[in-house]
């Protein structure tokens, strides 16, 4: 046992020497072996985290949206119909939303303005008063501990004011205090005060966003009293969605009911197909990698075949020249692996992915600052490793195993008769 | 003793460029001898070479070590019995390039997984026997022609083996290292080692430490 383990020892420092003796080819190798594992890990640990932190922030919305249908388009939901709603079996309770985008010229970017629902303002020990604003009016949310959608720091939203979010506060570069200036539907121009910033902590989906009145809303959109954007509904049962959902669809037939689930799948699909389409992008430079690794890694060089067969020449056998070039494929792929990983998850957890952010994020003027919170699943890394570390290792074994199978007179052949 | 019966290689077999380098040798080697394979270039004497320390393998006939049959041997034993018996110096020192002369000497012992400190010393020991101790350090291509092949020789001997087979060993040496190679040669001898080199330097195959010169032409033997 201790031979064997000396003999491990022995070829791993041969080996180590083998890479030091060709720093240049070696070195590129890694770097590039390294940038690769690097973009591939930060693709898939930007796309997770900003995936797990939606379905996080989503987790709260309604259990069932009821909108109005006119011509396949969505239309104005008629507050006669909350009645019809509420008399469905298996519904707990109903609420509205008034919510629109506002095209703002000046910068170019849509908002989201929402009416909130009354929320109760708290005092705090230190005397401050702060508001928690749960945008999805969700009458169980009410009850249950969860985090709230966004948060303002005390201030209310008056009738001639509204609250921001930091991307329009950024785009706007405007602060609280300060006047916005909105043209309404009928062409009046209105000027709201800023009376506060949303919180930052789920900006991800609050960046666009504008807290208003119902009334100055209503004034900005030419919305009558009897029309809201859409209904949600909760149900008792989690397990009767479906069901009530269907139901909605038989007792209101112009309307459609979309499920949470559903929500969640489709903020799933974009964020996978924006991973998508960056993996589709890095695929070229991936493959490009694969082909300059398979052409270093297998193509041994002559003074490589020479050294093989001197080894071979001086006693070593196949075996152990198959084992050097695989601890040298190891260390190889091994350290650029997990350096790539680490400077991966720094890239995308302390920098917030700044080389990705555009292409991943897709917000096109307003880009919500989000930084995603740290977490890699194993099945990220073992999938990693087998796409990069496995075949590397094995494009450097294979053709040493065919040099090292050759008669091991060539080394004398080379300078003799 | 290393007995040859009636050896025959065939390089290329089948193809236009088929080629025969040996043609039938028989031949024994006797144990504690200087022997000599001479003759030109062509001749066949790097392939019998090679043949005999178990580095390729014959196209026909029989080679056996004191009476034990190695040509039929898998590749695993047949590496085992080179390791252990026959140390190689070769014509252009086949030394590994980027390390050091005491890390060029050690190689042939690493597959056997000795103690460093005990194959280091004895590295070290045999290095200072051929007046190389303060070259150890020092990487390969630094050394003269010279001392490279001193290296070699010290390689050849690291796993303490039998038999020295040296391919041309004089080939680039100039008249004063050449005699300082045969003295080496001689000292082998003396060791008890049994000496197998090929040659076409007279100052190699007149000299009088050689017991035996074996004359090659044509891939065979001739009297």
């Amino acid at each position: 046992m201790r031979e064997w383990i000396e003999k491990q020892r022995y070829i791993i420092d041969f080996t180590l020497s083998s890479l030091l003796r060709r720093k240049v080819k070696n070195l590129g190798l890694w770097v590039l072996y390294m940038l690769v594992v690097f973009l591939l890990a930060s693709v898939m640990f930007y796309t997770h985290a900003i995936k797990k932190e939606a379905v996080d922030v989503l987790r709260h919305s309604p259990e069932i949206i009821v909108q109005r249908i006119i011509a396949g388009r969505h239309d104005l939901f008629p507050v006669r119909y909350l009645d019809i709603l509420k008399r469905i079996r298996g519904v707990e309770a109903v609420g509205t939303r008034l919510w629109g985008y506002y095209y703002d010229r000046s910068s170019g970017a849509n908002y989201t303005l929402l009416v909130p629902p009354e929320q109760e303002v708290v005092k705090e020990d230190a005397g401050r008063e702060s508001r928690t604003v749960t945008v999805e009016q969700d009458p169980k949310a009410l009850h249950e501990e969860h985090r709230p959608l966004f948060a303002t720091d005390g201030a209310t939203v008056e009738p001639g004011s509204v609250i921001i979010g930091n991307g329009i506060a950024r785009v706007r570069q405007a602060g609280p205090g300060e006047f916005m200036i909105f043209r309404a539907h009928d062409g009046k121009v209105m000027s709201l005060k800023i009376a506060g910033l949303l919180s930052s902590s789920s900006e991800l989906v609050s960046s666009d966003l504008m807290l208003i009145t119902e009334d100055d809303f209503r004034k900005v959109f030419g919305i009558p009293d009897d029309l809201v954007t859409d209904a949600v509904v909760s149900v008792t049962n989690p397990e009767e969605v479906t069901t009530v959902s269907m139901k909605i669809s038989k007792q209101l037939p112009d309307s459609r009911p979309i499920v949470r689930d559903e929500i969640r799948r489709t903020y799933d699909s974009i964020f996978n197909w924006r991973g998508g389409m960056m993996i589709v992008i890095l695929s070229s430079a991936v493959f490009a990698f694969v082909i300059f690794a398979w052409d270093k890694a297998s193509g041994l060089s002559a003074g490589e075949k020479r050294e093989i067969g001197i080894l071979k020449a001086i006693g070593w056998e196949t075996s152990d020249i198959i084992l050097m070039k695989f601890w040298e494929g190891a260390v190889i792929s091994l350290t650029a692996f997990f350096a790539g990983v680490i400077l991966a998850y720094i890239h995308v957890f302390f920098t917030s992915a700044m080389l990705f952010e555009p292409a991943l994020k897709g917000w096109s003027t307003l880009f919500p600052a989000f930084k995603p919170v740290p977490f890699i699943s194993a099945e990220q890394l073992i999938v990693l490793f087998f796409l990069t570390v496995v075949p590397y290792t094995m494009a450097t074994v294979v053709p040493s195993w065919r040099a090292a199978t050759i008669d091991p007179d060539t080394a004398m052949r080379q300078t003799g008769e | 003793m290393i007995e040859l019966v009636n050896v025959k290689k065939v390089f290329n077999a089948g193809r236009p460029s088929e080629y025969s380098a040996l043609n039938g040798i028989s031949l024994n080697i006797e144990e504690n001898k200087v022997t000599v394979l001479t003759g030109p270039s062509g001749s066949g004497k790097t392939t019998l070479l090679s043949i005999i320390g178990c580095m390729s393998r014959p196209t026909a006939g029989r080679v056996k070590m004191r009476g034990r049959e190695i040509t039929s041997l898998p590749e695993r034993f047949l590496t085992d019995v080179r390791r252990k018996s026959f140390g190689f110096i070769f014509q252009q020192h086949n030394l590994i390039n980027g390390i050091t002369a005491l890390e060029n000497v050690m190689l042939p012992a690493y597959p056997l997984g000795e103690r460093r400190s005990a194959l280091k010393e004895r590295a070290t020991r045999y290095l200072g026997q051929l007046n190389l101790q303060d070259k150890a350090s020092s990487q390969i291509e630094w050394l003269s022609g010279g001392e490279a092949q001193r290296v070699g020789i010290v390689r050849a001997l690291i796993n303490n083996p039998a038999t020295i087979i040296a391919d041309e060993p004089t080939a680039h040496l100039d008249t004063k290292l050449s005699h300082r190679f045969m003295e080496i040669v001689e000292n082998f001898k003396a060791e008890g080692r049994t000496v197998l080199i090929t040659s076409h330097d007279p100052l190699v195959y007149k000299s009088s430490t050689v017991d035996r010169v074996i004359k090659l032409r044509d891939g065979q033997i001739e009297e």
